[in-house]
């Protein structure tokens, strides 16, 4: 799935302009599942805004639709009178939705009240880890099923590199709540982000492949990836000749 | 620099001409500064000047900006030193690579070395965008075929003269999963690397264990092998590699030794405690050259005192490898 992270509501606030009419649209698939952006989570922005908008001594009028999916144009179609009413829109979708929303509606100013963050999985009940780029050209066959485009710091398609140590990456990953930085004070009365562990995804490579004794598969060298198919090479698109409904001349 | 291509080398370096002629390596690591002062890097070239037969150019090593490792490489020739180039995967892409690979051998530059490069998240731009467009593995080959096909990486010939270098790389072979390690090293010897500078060094214990695997896989009769050693200041630093920099086995009786060294100097004698320190650091330095330099498949050296400079002729006289052997 997509998952995604709410803004501070500073920042939403921020962004707002002077838009007196407010409407909020969660999007019923991916980041319903992670808690960022579904109907109840819609709900609470547009009632956190409503109060805190107020108290600023700013009012604005904030209401909130949830559509199911808002990267499709037919279930946009349903909340055509909401945001007709309003004049800016709070998408919580990913930023497909939030794009689609933009085009769907162009008169409409739309701006994003999540952060998409990564396609992953939920790990366990409140924790999601990325797991796959869209890189365009998979690659999990050769690598066990374990994504070092994702997973590996450097992205490394011959690794592990000299800074895996005991199943850990050198890596270390910022830890965040709600997206927002951890902080401590270190030994020297300095602010740090606290940081945590993370798997060496080359070790868990491995450990795998070596499971299955199909370590020869990694003794091969990996030649140079082709990254025209990922994001390198631009916008990409994706047409089914089969399912077209029209020609493209 | 002469060509000497044709006479039967890779590259005619002198790395290369002194391990060929069988001598036992030495070869140093200058980190370029963290400003445009290129008298930095002449001051720093005298400690090293005729001590190491090639001195590592580090390129933005530990992710921490600094003049780049060809501009720094240009000025150590100048001051009569031959630079290993380092090239780290984190800052370029393979255009840019090869753009310096071009321009790096143009400027007389004949020992390269391919690495992955630190991660940003441990320098002073922590919030870059890393490249890794390729990895060092393939960053080997792209310099292989540069040299023995004539081709650049997408295939297109090279148009005149190809960059010859004497191709590097480095392996770690503390880091995990250590039984992995020779056969990665086997790999990066397949893609085309000539020697291998290693990892530091202090548990020669576990690296006669690894060196025993490699002779296994044949690998010391087609790579030159050049041992990581580098002298400690003091048991703090001994600690702070056991415990923060992965890839580094420390083992206590060096923690020991080094803790040692300065007992009996009051806490107050800052500087006599500091001397005690570094001469039993330089000490346990030449002992693990003398230890490392007994293992079969080991052909020299790589002294790496960042930022110490100074100390590197003391280990290189005391581990009797000067004067270095003078080649024809
Ligand atoms: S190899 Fe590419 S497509 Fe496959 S999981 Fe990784 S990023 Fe996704
Ligand atoms: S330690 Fe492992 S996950 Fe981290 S960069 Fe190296 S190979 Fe990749």
């Amino acid at each position: 799935m997509i998952t995604g992270e709410q803004k501070p509501l500073d920042e939403i606030k921020g962004l707002l302009g002077d838009g007196k009419k407010v409407l909020v649209v969660g999007c019923g698939t991916c980041v319903t599942v992670c808690f960022a952006g579904g109907e109840k989570e819609a709900q609470i922005l547009a009632a956190s805004l409503r109060m805190s908008t107020k108290l600023d001594g700013d009012a604005r009028e904030v209401t909130d639709a949830t559509v199911q999916r808002q990267c499709e144009w037919e279930y946009l179609d349903l909340v055509e009178k909401e945001v007709q009413e309003a004049d800016v829109i709070v998408s919580l979708a990913c930023g497909i939705g939030v794009q689609a929303m933009a085009r769907h509606f162009p008169d409409k100013w739309v701006i994003p009240g999540l952060n998409t963050t990564f396609l992953g999985l939920p790990e366990e009940q409140g924790v999601w880890t990325e797991q796959c780029q869209a890189c365009g050209n998979c690659i999990l066959a050769l690598t066990g099923g374990i994504c070092p485009i994702a997973r590996c710091s450097k992205q490394l398609l011959n690794g592990p590199c000299g800074g895996s140590e005991n199943g850990l990456c050198e890596v270390k990953r910022i830890k965040r709540e709600n997206g927002i930085p951890v902080m401590q004070t270190d030994a020297r009365g300095r602010e740090q982000p606290v940081l945590e562990d993370v798997e060496c995804a080359w070790q868990l490579i491995y450990d795998r492949l070596k499971g299955f004794d199909k370590l020869d598969l990694i003794m091969e060298i990996q030649p140079p990836k082709d990254w025209s198919v990922s994001r390198d090479g631009g916008p990409r698109r994706i047409v089914r000749e089969d399912l077209r409904l029209i020609d493209e001349e | 620099m002469t060509d000497r291509a044709s006479s039967g080398y890779k590259s005619g370096s002198t790395l290369e001409r002194m391990l060929r002629a069988g001598h036992f390596a030495v070869t140093g690591e200058l980190g370029p500064p963290q400003s445009a002062d290129g008298d930095h890097i002449r001051e720093k070239a005298g400690y090293l000047r005729g001590i190491v037969d090639g001195v590592n150019i580090t390129d933005n090593q530990t992710a921490v900006v600094r003049m780049s490792s060809l501009g720094a490489a240009v000025i150590a020739i100048e001051e009569g030193l031959e630079p290993v180039m380092q090239m780290t995967c984190r800052d370029r892409n393979r255009l840019s690579m090869q753009a310096d690979f071009l321009s790096a051998y143009a400027l007389g530059i004949r020992n390269m070395l391919a690495l992955t490069g630190d991660h940003q998240s441990f320098g002073n731009h922590p919030t870059a965008k890393n490249v890794h467009d390729l990895d060092s593995m393939q960053l080997i080959q792209v310099l292989r075929d540069l040299r023995d096909e004539k081709k650049f990486e997408c295939g297109d010939p090279v148009k005149g003269v190809e960059p010859r270098f004497f191709i590097g790389a480095a392996a770690a072979p503390d880091a995990g999963p250590v039984e992995w390690r020779p056969y990665r090293l086997a790999k990066k010897v397949n893609a085309g690397a000539d020697f291998i500078q290693t990892q530091l060094v202090y548990n020669t214990k576990a690296f006669e264990k690894y060196m025993e695997e490699v002779r296994q896989l044949g690998l010391h009769e087609r790579v030159c092998i050049l041992v990581g050693v580098g002298p400690l200041k003091g048991p703090g630093m001994a600690r702070y590699m056991r415990d923060f920099v992965p890839g580094i086995s420390m083992p206590d009786h060096i923690i020991d030794r080094m803790s040692k060294a300065a007992a009996g100097i009051p806490k107050e004698e800052k500087a006599a405690r500091r001397d005690a320190w570094r001469a039993e650091g330089i000490q346990v330095c030449i002992e693990l050259i003398q230890q490392v330099r007994e293992i079969e498949g080991v052909a020299g050296v790589h002294v790496m005192a960042i930022e110490w400079e100074e100390a590197v002729v003391s280990i290189v006289k005391g581990a009797g490898l000067l004067p270095r052997p003078a080649l024809d």
